[in-house]
């Protein structure tokens, strides 16, 4: 019996190779929430019906495919996967199960700037979460961090360089942002949008829209632009006027969602004002890079998640909605589930309560749910 | 709160999943069909998954109390005679007959024979609370001449309790068909 871990099934995620997952969770928490790989197979049978064998199932696994058991925290995938060893199978587990899952970033680097610094997106596979950092000459700047704060420090610290700035594109609700202790342990300026910000307990940079700043000697710009719509405060960013950090606001496939503050109905207008008027006017040469991606398909080959603005304009059903009523009606009504805990996420993320490591990862378990199609 | 009455408790604090369900299961087996077991338990996952595990195993899940990081679950163990039709005791009402009969006459015993447990979790406000297995011992608690209502979760354990009051002299006594299981009137419950 072998152990896998997240990023070895990242791997097969951007590859496209072949898994069948053996996914040993209850029923409702698969339904809610899986392992998504374009030629993954699955089959869900929840462990505490495999406790007397796992023989009834064994005709349903395939015997040429690689196998992986999968639950929530990985105890009753390693149980199972060594019933199907003693079956005579090959079996692995997923280590640190859909917990760790949940937390693997997997940094992928998606464009160079003019002055020979870098661009990377930091992609939360398996919440569909994306964070940015951008480094030039021993500079880097972190957007939309998660709270797997090790994983920024340790990148930028192996590339040489000092975190300076930290943004948080908005508020966000489907998951804790890691942005302001990253500030803390490395003196970073922490920016938010103060329109979001209204109930914070801590002392932030206000993120307002004209705000510039530079990330190493040469003019790397950061340039702020006001895009309310998900949220009230939601601030895109054009970075080294060729990347476009759209938030909660304009997705691969979809766009932002305006109701997990409570007002779908006052800024369904503002989200149109943003996408059809302030981002129409932007370049369509821009490569929007999201806060999310909803489903596999959003990735690009290389895994990472990012189109030119204006193929996103041809394609992106969101951006097409001419009559004003059905864009509304669209953004404000059959709305998917809200994410798991998100009254408790914004609570967190403003400050007001601080739940314990464990209570953190339990909130944030599910996908991001952002997003409307 | 007072501690709910069960046959068993399986402490399972402190352990991860997949340990809680299979001392659970084990546990179970060893019980009577219609006991009441409780689970102990700190993995917060294991609500769900006893849940979904009662389910499938056709245990009737009766539900949780959350006291401070501890989960108590409460399961009571299927007994295989139990969904068969109840229809010994001559004299039944329907539920909707019962919700009838509360609204016009305040008169009225609602006798309640399930678990502790059981009735924790959900019962007709007001109703009397004597466990099917006590009844003999406790039917001084009864009025004789009371119009009484006798439910349980299906009308069967009811039946035989209908049985006993009216061997003991109970001269007004109706069993409920099916009982609480389909229960769609007001209901009242002992734990949060």
């Amino acid at each position: 019996m072998k152990a896998m871990t997240a990023k070895e099934v990242t791997k097969k995620v951007i590859n496209n190779e072949e898994l069948f997952i053996l996914d040993v969770r209850n029923e409702t928490d698969f339904n809610d929430w899986k392992i998504e790989g374009r030629n993954f197979e699955y089959l869900n049978v929840p462990y505490f019906d495999l406790l007397d064998g796992v023989e009834p199932i064994l005709d349903k696994i395939p015997a040429d495919k690689e196998l992986l058991v999968v639950c929530a925290k990985e105890g009753s995938s390693v149980m199972v996967a060594e019933m199907l060893e003693e079956a005579g199978r090959d079996a692995s587990y997923l280590t640190g199960g859909m917990k760790s899952w949940s937390e693997y970033l997997e940094p992928v680097k998606v464009g160079d700037l003019k002055d020979g610094g870098e661009m990377y997106q930091f992609v939360r596979i398996g919440k569909g979460c994306l964070s940015y950092m951008v480094i030039s000459n021993g500079e880097a700047a972190i957007v939309d961090a998660t709270r797997m704060t090790d994983v920024f420090t340790d990148f930028a610290a192996e590339k040489n360089a000092e975190i300076k700035h930290v943004f948080d594109t908005h508020l966000h609700a489907d998951h804790i942002s890691g942005g302001r202790k990253i500030a803390e342990k490395t003196g970073a300026s922490y920016w938010l949008p103060p329109k979001d910000a209204e109930e914070v307990t801590f002392e932030y940079n206000r993120l307002e829209d004209g705000n510039e700043v530079m990330i190493g000697s040469t003019k790397i710009s950061i340039q702020a632009i006001y895009s309310p719509g998900h949220t009230i405060g939601s601030t895109s960013f054009v970075v080294d006027d060729q990347y476009l950090l759209s938030g909660d606001i304009l997705f691969i496939d979809s766009i932002g969602r305006p109701d997990l503050a409570g007002k779908a109905g006052d800024w369904a207008g503002d989200l149109r004002e943003t996408l059809y008027k302030r981002y129409k006017d932007l370049s369509g040469e821009l490569v929007v890079m999201p806060a999310h991606f909803m489903i596999i398909e959003e990735l690009n080959e290389d895994g990472s998640v990012s189109e030119k603005l204006g193929t996103l304009f041809a394609n992106n059903h969101g951006l097409n909605i001419e009559d004003e009523g059905e864009f509304r009606k669209l953004v404000s009504e059959n709305l998917p589930p809200q994410p798991n805990a998100y009254q408790e996420i914004r609570e967190t993320n403003m400050g007001k309560i601080s739940p314990d490591e464990e209570k953190q990862r339990e909130m944030e378990i599910g996908p991001n749910r952002c997003a409307v199609r | 709160m007072e501690a709910l009455k069960t046959n068993f408790t399986v402490d399972a604090k402190g352990l991860a999943c997949p340990m809680p369900i299979v001392r659970t299961k084990k546990a179970i087996n060893d019980l009577n069909p219609g006991e009441v077991l409780e689970v102990l338990a700190t993995d917060k996952g294991s609500k769900a998954d006893i849940q979904a595990w009662s389910k499938s195993s056709g245990h009737q899940y009766l539900g949780t109390i959350e006291e401070g990081d501890v989960l108590k679950h409460y399961i009571r163990k299927a007994s295989a005679n139990e969904e068969r039709d109840a229809a010994n005791f001559e004299t039944v009402a329907s539920n909707e007959e019962l919700q009838t009969e509360m609204d016009s006459n305040s008169d009225i015993v609602i006798l309640d024979v399930r678990e502790p447990a059981e009735f924790a979790f959900g019962h007709i406000p007001n109703a009397v609370s004597i466990p099917f297995g006590e009844l003999e011992e406790r039917i001084g608690e009864l009025n004789k001449d009371k119009k009484t209502y006798v439910v349980c979760r299906t009308g069967s354990r009811s039946d035989m309790a209908s049985q006993t009051l009216a061997k003991k002299g109970f001269t007004n006594v109706i069993n409920v068909i099916p009982g609480m299981s389909e229960w769609s009137g007001p209901t009242a419950k002992k734990v949060n």
